[in-house]
This record gives structure tokens, C-alpha cells and sequence, in this order.
């Protein structure tokens, strides 16, 4: 009787049985994970490893600075400018609607603004091109504004959360010291708040260019009609830009443009690595600096 | 900020009051700045309800000549001015709910991942990595999958995948190209894990501490932690999370575009080429024939638009109505 009730105390410190198989279980659970979290990774590691190494062969100085036939420097000066135009629009915007969050809507007025911009980041990129085709270039010319204007759309959700999340950070002792001396909280928000939050607005909105960069099917409908040989300044017509270079090249189907859009795709892909991954360290460093 | 400039202050010495002028100023400062948030915040409803007309506006003439009918007929022939969206609305189905079977589940693992396993270091390292899957443009993954994913999965994957479970008819003889419904799948899947990845480790980093030490403490092993405490507590906001990973699969229109083949019927086989709306409108938007086509074109847009909003409102409600401790942002 007592061999079942006491375990034998020379038996090694291992589980049997049923604690063994939730052990096993768990295990297996653990090495799932972790063979998810490899794959992610590796995918990434593999596609940009794929655009670096063939991208690299096509890029030298020239193919920076000249014009097509083998050159892409106008589809990238007309990417900058294109994203340009789109923050200035979308930026002060989406700062505004950040203010709006912060100080005026009470929490009702908070959730349904905050609903809008879940909206307007869900709305399909494609689906923004057929709107600024249908608003900006149908019966008119296609236009890179138009495709600004698209691409500020893609921004402005973006823009906004990230400025509020900053906005929020905005000590309340800062905003209380204003108060109490009296100043209108108009002059508070622009002399004190805004200027404490700035660093992580900025960042934000690199975030956000970033993320509109590389936005293609809204400048299929906005902004294709060119033949990338010239540079082109004015905004209101179509002006040559990477992303739709790339995908033209890719439906082309012939080597020399593979070759070329590689190349460009490792621009691109280089210019957006860097400035998330830039943009994402100084935002937590200016989240740190003011929540401490 | 010690010290208030002098600018920010200016009180009459004598009186310890606000120059009247000031005051105005102070009052019209005020009001305009509430104005101006006030119509930003207009400007970004109006878009939304504007982008909805402009839509239906283009659509109008092909919902007068075809109606419901659009949504299930599958004939698609601009030549002939017949217009169906049917197989479209097919091969987006397909290819989102394929890319969801497969990305959520590895998107949820990497939320455990970080949330659970990973040491300090490496949750930062391996965190903004799979954010920066998101970031790669998706007509550079598009390109990508037409030149080295499609030959890969046509050699390898796609013949592997016949020989072996063959007998589904879903599983069919592979084609000569790669460029399948199948290759097109696999690209949304890399696209849908970053975010519902992100979304469920925010959500398991909210759960409580105390529940899952006192899980722990009663001597459960750390996947019944995940299966009891961890999962059922955001259960809820990992389903929003797949709501809005599966919207941006069916918006998607480059990537799919460029390695989907642009067939128009449906199939059974996934290894045959298909369309998808979004991919449809990338590819015959610009050249479009007539009149007719274009809204047509519209049309599918207009499907686009009211599933997009549908599946956000309904990640939005399901957020906040279930989820533990505030929706899913």
C-alpha cells in the first residue's frame, strides 16, 4: 500500500505521463512560434536581399541623373515632388484633425472622428485612384496633382494618429503653467503645445510619406501618361514617377527593363527602409523624452 | 518654460488686467483655431462621403443597364459591352480568404512570439522587422513575385502540391507560367501577416500579468496559458485584427495584378490564372474601350468601396463592442 501512496524517492526528477505530454505540447507550441516569427523574417530577408543584389548592378551616377531610354531620373524627381505635394497638403490637415482630437471633441466626438480615420485608412488605394480620376482627371488631363491628392488621402489618417498619440504625451503641467499665467488657449496650443510635440509630428509624417511613396495603383489612374525621357516640373500634368515605371517595366516583360526596374526598386525600397526605420527611432525617443 | 516670455503675458501693470484689445484678440484667436480643427475634421468626413459619390456617380450608368445582376454575372467581354463582375468578385474572394487561412494563423504566432517568447533584445529586433514587411511597396512585391516567387512556385511548389494532395480538386495540373491564383494568394499572405502580426501582439501585451502568473502558478504549461488566459481574453480583437488583414487582401490591386494572370473565368483550380476587382480595374481602367466599360469599371470600385468600409465598421464594432479593456486601434 504505501509504494502507491509514497512515490519512489530514488526515481530521477523527470514528468511521465500526462505532464510529460503537456510539456511535449507546449514545446511544440513554443517551436511553432518561433518557426513563424523565422519565416516572417526570412521572407523580408529574401526579397530584399533578391532587389539589393540585382538592384545594385543597374545603379551608378548616371542612372540617377539622366532620362530614359536605361536612366530614371525623372520618374525619381517626379516621385519627390509627387509626395511632396502630398504632404502639404495632407500634413497641416492631419495636424489640425490631431489638435482636434486633443482639445476640442469631447470623447464622443473623439471615437466618431477616430472611426473616420479608420475608415479613410481602410479605403483600398485603387479605389482612391478611381476617385481622383473621377474628381481631377476624367474629361480634363491626368495630372500629378491628382496623384498627389490621392496619396495626401493615403497620409492624412496616418498623419493624424500618429500627432495625436504625441499630442497626448504633451506634459499637463506644461499646458497648466500657460493657464495660469493667464495666456488664451489658442496661444497655448501654438506657442506651447504644438512646439513641445513637433519632433514627433515630424517623424510621424515621414512615417507617412514612407508609407505613400511607394503607393502605386492611385498614380496608374492619376499620373502613367509619359515616356520618362524628360524632366517634367509642372504639377498639373502627368509627371513621370517610380512606382508606375516599375510596374509598366514589369508588364513590359523584357530583360533590359527588368534589369532597370530593379534598380529602381532598390531606390525606392532603400529610401523607405531608411526613413521608417529612422523615423520609427526618433519617434520613440521624443515619446520617451516627453513622457519622462 | 520656466519663465513665460513677456509676449505670452502682457497684463496692464496698473490694474493687473487684460488690455481689452487683448482680450478680443485672445476670444478671436480661440474661436478661429476651434474653426479651423473643426473643418479639417469636416474635410476628412467629406472625403469619405465624397469618394462614395464620385464612385456611385461613375457606376451610375452600368448599375442602370445591368443592376444586381453585375455582382453574379461572369461574362466579362468590353468588346461586346457585357459586363459581369462575378468571376472577379470570385477570385477576390479566393485569394483573401486563402491568404487569411494561411497568414493569420503565422501572424498570431508572431504575436505570441513577441509577446511571450522572445528575449528582450530580439522582440525589438524581430518587432519593427515584420513592421517593415509592411512597408515594401506592393508593386515591388508584385515584381518580385512575377520574377522569382512565380518560376519557384511553378517548379517547385505547385507540381509538390499536385502529386501529393492531387486527389482535391483545387490542386489541379500546373500551368506553364506560375502566374496563378495560387502565386497571387501567397503574395497577399506575406501582405496580411504584418498587420494582424502588430495588432494581436498589442492585444496580448494588454492582457493581465496576474491572470497568467496565476495560470502559471496552478502549473499550467505556458501554451495553456496561451489557450486558457491568453487567447479567450483577446479572442475578439484577434478576429477584428483578421477583419482588417483580410480588407487590405481584397483592396490590393497591384501586387495581385502582376502575378495573377488576369484570366476571366473561374476555376477550380488554384493553379490556374484569375482576376480579382481591384486587380481588374489596375489593368483595364487606363485602356478602357467605352463608355460602358469604364463604369463598369466604376462599378467594381463601387463593390470594393461598400466591402472595405463593411469590414472596417465591422472590426470596428467587434472591437469595441467584445474586446477587453478598449477597441482595437
Amino acid at each position: 500500500m504505501s509504494d502507491q501512496l509514497l512515490p519512489d524517492p530514488s526515481a530521477p526528477l523527470t514528468p511521465s505521463g500526462n505532464l510529460r505530454r503537456r510539456q511535449l505540447v507546449s514545446r511544440a507550441a513554443e517551436l511553432a512560434a518561433t518557426v513563424a516569427a523565422v519565416a516572417a523574417i526570412a521572407v523580408l530577408a529574401i526579397v530584399i536581399w533578391t532587389v539589393a543584389s540585382r538592384g545594385i548592378k543597374a545603379i551608378d551616377l548616371d542612372f540617377v541623373f539622366t532620362g530614359y531610354p536605361t536612366r530614371v531620373g525623372p520618374m525619381l524627381l517626379g516621385t519627390v515632388i509627387i509626395a511632396l505635394l502630398a504632404t502639404l497638403i495632407a500634413m497641416p490637415i492631419g495636424v489640425l484633425i490631431a489638435l482636434f482630437l486633443t482639445e476640442y471633441s469631447g470623447a464622443k466626438g473623439a471615437r466618431s472622428m477616430k472611426l473616420i480615420l479608420d475608415l479613410l485608412n481602410g479605403l483600398p488605394s485603387i479605389v482612391l485612384g478611381v476617385f481622383v480620376f473621377a474628381l481631377l482627371v476624367d474629361h480634363k488631363q491626368q495630372s500629378a496633382f491628382a496623384g498627389a491628392v490621392a496619396l495626401a488621402i493615403i497620409e492624412l489618417p496616418l498623419i493624424a494618429r500618429g500627432s495625436q498619440e504625441v499630442l497626448l504625451l504633451v506634459p499637463g503641467s506644461l499646458r497648466e503653467a500657460s493657464d495660469a499665467l493667464g495666456v488664451a488657449r489658442w496661444r497655448s496650443v501654438l506657442t506651447v503645445v504644438l512646439p513641445t510635440a513637433l519632433g514627433g509630428i515630424v517623424t510621424s509624417t515621414v512615417l507617412a510619406v514612407a508609407r505613400a511613396a511607394g503607393e502605386t495603383a492611385p498614380l496608374i489612374l492619376a499620373t502613367s501618361n509619359f515616356d520618362g525621357k524628360s524632366f517634367v516640373l509642372n504639377p498639373f500634368e502627368a509627371m513621370p514617377n517610380v512606382p508606375v515605371w516599375i510596374y509598366k517595366l514589369s508588364e513590359e516583360g523584357n530583360p533590359e527593363g527588368f534589369a532597370e526596374a530593379w534598380g529602381m526598386s532598390l531606390l525606392l525600397v532603400s529610401f523607405i527602409l531608411f526613413a521608417s526605420l529612422g523615423a520609427r527611432a526618433l519617434l520613440a525617443r521624443s515619446k520617451r523624452k516627453l513622457s519622462s | 518654460m520656466s519663465t513665460a516670455s513677456p509676449s505670452l503675458a502682457r497684463v496692464d501693470g496698473r490694474t493687473g488686467r487684460m488690455s481689452p484689445l487683448r482680450k478680443r484678440l485672445d476670444l478671436l484667436g480661440d474661436r478661429a483655431l476651434f474653426g479651423i480643427c473643426l473643418a479639417a475634421a469636416l474635410i476628412a468626413a467629406a472625403t469619405i462621403v465624397l469618394v462614395g459619390y464620385q464612385v456611385v456617380h461613375g457606376a451610375s450608368a452600368a448599375i442602370s443597364k445591368f443592376g444586381f445582376a453585375f455582382v453574379y454575372e461572369t461574362v466579362w467581354q468590353p468588346n461586346f459591352g457585357t459586363f459581369g463582375a462575378g468571376s472577379l468578385l470570385f477570385g477576390t474572394a479566393v485569394t483573401s480568404a486563402f491568404a487569411l487561412l494561411l497568414g493569420a494563423p503565422i501572424a498570431i504566432a508572431i504575436g505570441l512570439f513577441l509577446t511571450l517568447l522572445a528575449p528582450r533584445g530580439v522582440r525589438g529586433a524581430v518587432g519593427p522587422l515584420v513592421g517593415l514587411l509592411a512597408a515594401i511597396p506592393s508593386v515591388i512585391l508584385g515584381f518580385w513575385g512575377l520574377l522569382v516567387l512565380a518560376p519557384f512556385v511553378q517548379a517547385h511548389v505547385e507540381p509538390f502540391l499536385h502529386s501529393t494532395l492531387g486527389f482535391l480538386p483545387i490542386f489541379g495540373t500546373p500551368e506553364t507560367t506560375g502566374l496563378s491564383v495560387f502565386t497571387a494568394s501567397l503574395i497577399l499572405t506575406i501582405m496580411v501577416i504584418p498587420i494582424i502580426a502588430s495588432i494581436s501582439r498589442d492585444l496580448f501585451q494588454s492582457v493581465p500579468r496576474e491572470l497568467q502568473d496565476g495560470a502559471s502558478a496552478l502549473g499550467a504549461t505556458r501554451w495553456e496559458v496561451v489557450r486558457g488566459i491568453v487567447l479567450p481574453t483577446t479572442s475578439s480583437g484577434v478576429v477584428a485584427a483578421c477583419i482588417l488583414g483580410l480588407g487590405r487582401a481584397l483592396g490590393e490591386a497591384i501586387a495581385v495584378s502582376q502575378v495573377i494572370g488576369a484570366g476571366s473565368t473561374i476555376q477550380t483550380s488554384l493553379f490556374k490564372s484569375g482576376d480579382t476587382l481591384a486587380s481588374r480595374i489596375a489593368l483595364q481602367f487606363p485602356g478602357a474601350l467605352t463608355e460602358l466599360h469604364k463604369s463598369s469599371l466604376y462599378y467594381c470600385a463601387l463593390i470594393l468601396l461598400v466591402i472595405s468600409l463593411a469590414a472596417n465598421l465591422a472590426a470596428n464594432w467587434i472591437g469595441r463592442r467584445f474586446s477587453y479593456g478598449g477597441a482595437v486601434s
